[in-house]
């Protein structure tokens, strides 16, 4: 396993150069520090993970010590320090899921892929990692690639999810937009804007998501009226100083 | 499915996810069309004060989980003190159970968007940090779009619609730790530390982000105050109950026919709820249930009828939290259960405190060899006794959440336990089968 300390000389590309200014100048003068956690997300898109270099970089962006940037690195799950695959396919193993399925989601994924959490296939393909709550139970079980959501899975659906990426294809999310590799979504999260065609738009939930709604506009049920024109009251006068 | 009763029907009120329903909610002109940024034009002509007292007379309590009066925590900022005020608004989301506030800001980002300037023209702050979960990318491209659109119309920069108010938005991504939900390790997450809970006091009020007054809200908080605003304090207290007014989303999931949001007054029942969501999966009957997500003491079928409120929840010995309700059956395993949240808990500890770095380690060892059919008698004691020792003595209340499971489902559920230890259940866990384990 690769350590923090034992990696090669590596320069970032002058375009990462630009987006590590673009991104500390978003935080206040003096303050620069506060674009530590989307710095590291920006190496991770160059490298795909944060290595000593990368660690480096960050330091030296921000007038930091490497073991500052370090301990930073470390603390987060989104960080990996490990190198990662194309696409990172975290299955929730967490309470709900688990029970709705996830485990067995896992165990199926971690069967047809040889390999463990935090692990990596062969040919560099695909990185299993199980998670914790992923905030979507209403949709559980859930798997994410590259962070975007595939929901109600099974052990089937979910198997050949994974068939389908190894065949070269882009299954479309269930939310979010289509698929992009980890390093371009390493961007994203590094604050750059996706400008893909339809990303934003791209669609929003399932079913689950509209129940309540729809079935208050269903039955005709609304929240009572209100008249939105009623200026807001001034507060009594407060005591003068004493 | 039967329809639910004209009763049960009566407690849906679509304030906040009343726009979700329109597909172009989330653009701006869709936003505009139903009624969006007028709330910030009435807040503009009026004092800051007058808007603080409006959210305050409203009863509006934070939705991401402690109920604090909103009102208050805005009031506790100092005013005139020279120093920049903060407005971070928490959109980590990620307590087990919790899935209301990605949807809300996927439908209706303009929403949390409006309230951050409603809001930060309330607390005098002219600067706003919207800290979203690093694994949340698709709400985070809505929110984005939604930053990038109100600027260019100008409800965000410099001179808001005339006002001479000035305020930036930058929106944060997060990197994986269910603790920068705590919100003094957000603070120093946003701050570019590892994300620990810092000591209180001094409160976020007066030494929040770096070092000045900070308010920090749920996004359920701030995306509800564009409706207290438009409709006013008594109009948002006509839904809930007294102590805990207006509307708030139920985040229903598990062995239920149709899991989703659902939008009521405070104080709804789970029976009520159950209806609504087409009862229970056919063949599972109701066991267990959370409340308000995994940190909070599980509830019974003894609790249908209990109102969801903070105040009702708290006396029943739970806590309200997120509206977060997991529902479980008679099918699913308490003690499997709370070992899976026990990891969770083990995992996302920050490492900070002993009680609860230390407890929840060794809880999850307990659990193990219970669940392995090697556990003891006296090992429920250890649990309650880790527990005693986690409980009120951990820095934050991450420790506290991880023992809510564990003495609850002790409380109701003691015989699965005994069934474990004394080889009436057979064991469910061997080494190989320890998925989650670290």
């Amino acid at each position: 396993m690769d350590s923090l300390e034992a990696g090669r000389p590596f320069e970032f590309s002058d375009e990462t150069r630009q987006r590590a200014r673009e991104i500390i100048a978003k935080y206040p003068a003096g303050r620069e520090r506060s674009a530590l956690l989307p710095l590291l997300h920006l190496v991770q898109a160059e490298q795909g993970r944060v290595t000593p270099a990368g660690v480096a970089f960050c330091a030296e962006q921000l007038g930091l010590t490497k073991a500052e940037v370090g301990a930073v690195a470390t603390f987060y799950t989104m960080y990996k320090r490990r190198p990662t695959g194309e696409y990172l396919v975290s299955v929730c193993t967490n309470t709900l899921c688990d029970m709705m399925g996830g485990g067995e989601v896992y165990r199926r994924l971690s069967a047809d892929l040889g390999v463990g959490h935090d692990e990596t296939t062969d040919d560099g393909l695909i990185t299993l990692e199980h998670a914790e709550c992923l905030a979507a139970c209403d949709y559980a079980p859930v798997v994410t690639v590259n962070y975007e959501f595939y929901d109600n899975q099974s052990a089937e659906s979910a198997s050949d999810l994974i068939a389908s990426l190894r065949a070269g294809q882009r299954p479309v999310p269930t939310r979010g937009a289509g698929l992009c590799t980890l390093k371009e979504m390493a961007l994203q999260l590094a604050g750059l804007t996706d400008d893909r065609d339809g990303a934003v738009a791209a669609v929003a939930q399932g079913p689950q998501t509209l129940r309540g709604t729809l079935l208050a506009e269903e039955h005709g049920i609304a929240a009572p009226s209100y008249d939105a024109d009623a200026p807001i009251p001034a507060a009594p006068a407060k005591e003068g100083p004493k | 499915m039967t329809a639910p009763s004209p009763a049960a029907l009566a407690a849906l009120t679509p304030v906040l996810t009343k726009r979700w329903s329109t597909p172009d909610a989330w653009n701006i002109d869709g936003y505009e069309r139903l009624e969006g940024y007028l709330a910030l034009r009435k807040a503009l002509k009026a004092n800051p004060d007058d808007v603080i007292a409006l959210v305050k007379d409203s009863g509006l309590r934070g939705r991401g989980g402690a109920g604090f009066p909103t009102g208050m925590k805005w009031a506790f900022i100092p005013q005139n003190d020279g120093k920049p005020h903060y407005l971070v608004v928490n959109a980590d989301e990620g307590e087990p159970g919790t899935c209301k506030d990605l949807p809300a800001m996927m439908n209706d980002p303009h929403a949390l968007i409006e309230g951050v300037v409603i809001t930060c023209y309330a607390i005098r702050a002219n600067r706003a940090f919207i800290y979203i979960r690093g694994e949340a990318v698709h709400a985070a491209r809505r929110v984005q779009a939604a930053i990038d659109q109100a600027y260019a119309k100008g409800y965000l920069g410099r001179d808001i619609l005339g006002s001479g108010f000035d305020l930036e938005v930058v929106l944060h991504r997060g990197a994986g730790a269910y603790i920068c939900g705590e919100e003094t390790a957000l603070l120093d997450s946003l701050e570019g530390f590892r994300g620990q809970p810092r000591l209180r006091p001094p409160f976020p009020a007066t030494h929040g982000l770096y070092a000045c007054p900070t308010v920090v809200n749920n996004v359920g908080t701030i995306s509800s105050v564009p409706h207290i605003v438009l409709g006013g304090a008594a109009w948002w207290k006509q839904m809930g109950t007294e102590k805990s007014s207006g509307p708030i989303i139920y985040s229903l999931s598990g062995r239920i026919v149709n899991p989703g949001q659902y939008e009521c007054g405070m104080g709804t029942t789970l029976r009520t709820l159950l209806e609504l969501a087409g009862g229970m999966v056919p063949g599972h009957n109701l066991k267990f249930w959370t409340p308000g997500g995994s940190s909070t003491p599980l509830l019974t079928a003894d609790h249908l009828d209990l109102p969801l409120d903070f105040d009702s929840v708290a006396a029943a010995g739970s806590i309200l939290g997120t509206t977060a309700v997991q529902v479980f059956s008679d099918q699913d395993d308490v003690v499997y259960a709370t070992y899976k949240w026990l990891e969770f808990y083990h995992h996302e500890s920050c490492g900070k405190c002993t009680p609860c770095r230390e407890g929840n380690y060794w809880m999850v060892k307990i659990y193990e060899r219970i669940l392995s059919g090697k556990g003891t008698v006296e090992d429920l004691d250890t649990l309650l006794d880790t527990c005693d020792n986690v409980l009120g003595r951990s820095f934050c209340a991450l420790g506290d959440g991880a023992t809510s499971p564990v003495t609850s489902s002790l409380q109701y559920f003691k015989q699965d336990y005994v069934d474990y230890i004394e080889g009436r259940t057979p064991p469910r866990l061997h080494a190989d089968e320890l998925v989650g384990a670290h």
